[in-house]
């Protein structure tokens, strides 16, 4: 009892402490990984559609875009935009007179590497999707008279959305989860306020531990949002199946 | 192109390798053992089986591997009088066992996942007809259970390994200088993040091609009856 009652003055989710800067840095992981998701959720769809195009160089790129990104360590991936971009930054710099080392912002860094990366997730599932649309849904669209943007916007669409909806929850979680790595470049969200917080205290475990929980306090939450989401898409497909 | 410095790069990063693979290795061979019985938990073991491999499928697999590592290397220092006592101390101050013990805990929940399903994959009738001859227990498991399961679970377990494989990255952070860790120190040192980034990912990528035709022919091996007769194929 001792240890709870030490734990709950340590991380004091109430006015003092740290558990109100630990919230805000939830929220800092949500907004960094939604951001990044979406960012990857145009970019997948653009090397989806190279993937699948009729193109032979676009289908080559759109593959090696996966394969190198899927194949290479997320880490790395972090470590190139933030340097990289820092490089390619003061170089543009320079040529406006500015001497000097003009660093990454952390957030930019974040959403454009966790885009990049889940871009190459995102775009397996989306083709996965597209390919499981029938031949027949497209020839009844066709049938009716639909022209290729209708059938696109109104047949196509829909059913990709449907058909992604359950991948596209799994490549969310992994954004999620992948987020903590952007705590390298000192952005503050759980993992780094955590490092803040065990080193000022000297309570590395309890911190530690309490990043833990709140991660998969969000990745539960989404689950069971994800969950909804599915039902809510498969309505009018299970009488069918 | 500078090809001196790539060619630097290229030895530097190097360097690191025994590093990734070993850790690489240790954690899957460790990782596979555990995942097999968490699975066979799961699957065998009852409410309680259940109840305790959901619990840690959720743990490990809900949360990022890097609060993992962070909570076994800089975490249970905090408990560093205990440790010593139960002589644990002279494992877990070495970052590298840290990194070890934390991969291992994470694929364990992650191919656990895998061979569950692949267990309970294995057609009802093919255990009826053993059972019929006789077969039951750990026989059973032996001899018709695992290979089936084994061939079953071969693909999402290919993946598993090239996704280890790129986990082993993380152990930089806590100051191990594997390849991610040499490159990022090149990276700050030089600023060249692009050249640095190919030399480290076609690395990455090359263990990975490896191994991911190892599993495929290990995967061709045991389905001879997935293959095309002589007959058919003719």
């Amino acid at each position: 009892m001792d240890a709870i009652k030490n734990y709950v003055e340590l991380v004091g989710f109430g006015q003092e402490g740290w558990g109100g800067l630990l919230l805000s840095a939830m929220m800092m992981t949500i907004a960094v990984s939604v951001s990044g998701f979406l960012t990857g959720s145009v970019l997948g769809t653009i090397v989806a559609s190279m993937k699948l195009s009729s193109i032979g160089p676009l289908r080559w790129i759109g593959g090696s875009y996966t394969t190198v990104l899927r194949g290479v360590p997320d880490l790395l991936v972090v470590y190139l935009f933030y340097f990289g971009g820092g490089a390619f930054l003061s170089y543009i710099g320079a040529f406006a007179g500015y001497d000097g080392y003009i660093g990454m912002p952390a957030f930019l860094t974040g959403t454009v590497a966790l885009g990049v990366v889940s871009a190459a997730y995102q775009a397996e599932v989306l083709r996965g999707a597209y390919r499981a649309v029938s031949r027949g849904e497209l020839e009844a669209a066709d049938s009716v008279g639909m022209r290729p943007w209708r059938k696109f916007r109104r047949i196509v669409v829909p059913l990709v959305l449907r058909y992604a909806t359950p991948g596209l929850g799994n490549t969310w979680q992994l954004v999620l989860k992948e987020s903590a790595l952007i705590s390298v470049t000192g952005l503050v969200e759980i993992l780094r306020q955590s490092q803040i917080a065990a080193g000022s205290t000297r309570k590395p475990f309890e911190f530690y531990l309490t990043a833990l929980v709140l991660y998969l306090v969000i990745t539960w939450a989404s689950s069971l949002l994800f969950g909804r989401l599915e039902n809510r898409a498969m309505r009018g497909f299970r009488r069918a199946a | 192109m500078d090809f001196t410095f790539i060619f630097e790069t290229f030895e530097t990063l190097v360097g690191g390798l025994p590093l990734t693979l070993s850790m690489a290795a240790i954690s899957i061979s460790a990782g596979t053992i555990l995942a097999i019985s968490l699975a066979v938990f799961a699957v065998f073991g009852g409410s309680t089986g259940k109840a305790f491999a959901s619990g840690y499928v959720f743990v490990f697999r809900g949360s990022p591997l890097l609060v993992q590592i962070f909570l076994i290397y800089y975490g249970l220092g905090q408990f560093r009088p205990a440790l010593q006592a139960w002589g644990l101390w002279p494992i877990l101050r070495e970052p590298y066992w840290c990194a070890v013990i934390a991969l291992t805990l994470n694929t364990t929940a992650y191919s656990g996942e895998i061979f569950r399903g692949a267990l309970q994959s294995v057609p009802a009738q093919q255990v009826e007809a053993a059972r019929a001859c006789g077969m039951s227990g750990l026989l059973l498991f032996w001899r018709i259970i695992f290979p089936i399961a084994l061939r079953q679970a071969l693909p999402g377990y290919g993946n598993e390994v090239a996704l280890m494989v790129k986990a082993t990255a993380l152990a930089s952070v806590i100051t191990i200088m594997e390849v991610t860790g040499s490159a990022g120190k090149l990276i700050a040192d030089s600023f060249r993040a692009f050249e640095v980034f190919c030399v480290a990912g076609a690395i990455y990528l090359a263990i990975n091609l490896i191994l991911t035709h190892l599993v495929a022919m290990l995967e061709y091996r045991l389905s001879p009856h997935l293959r095309l007769q002589p007959a058919q194929a003719a």
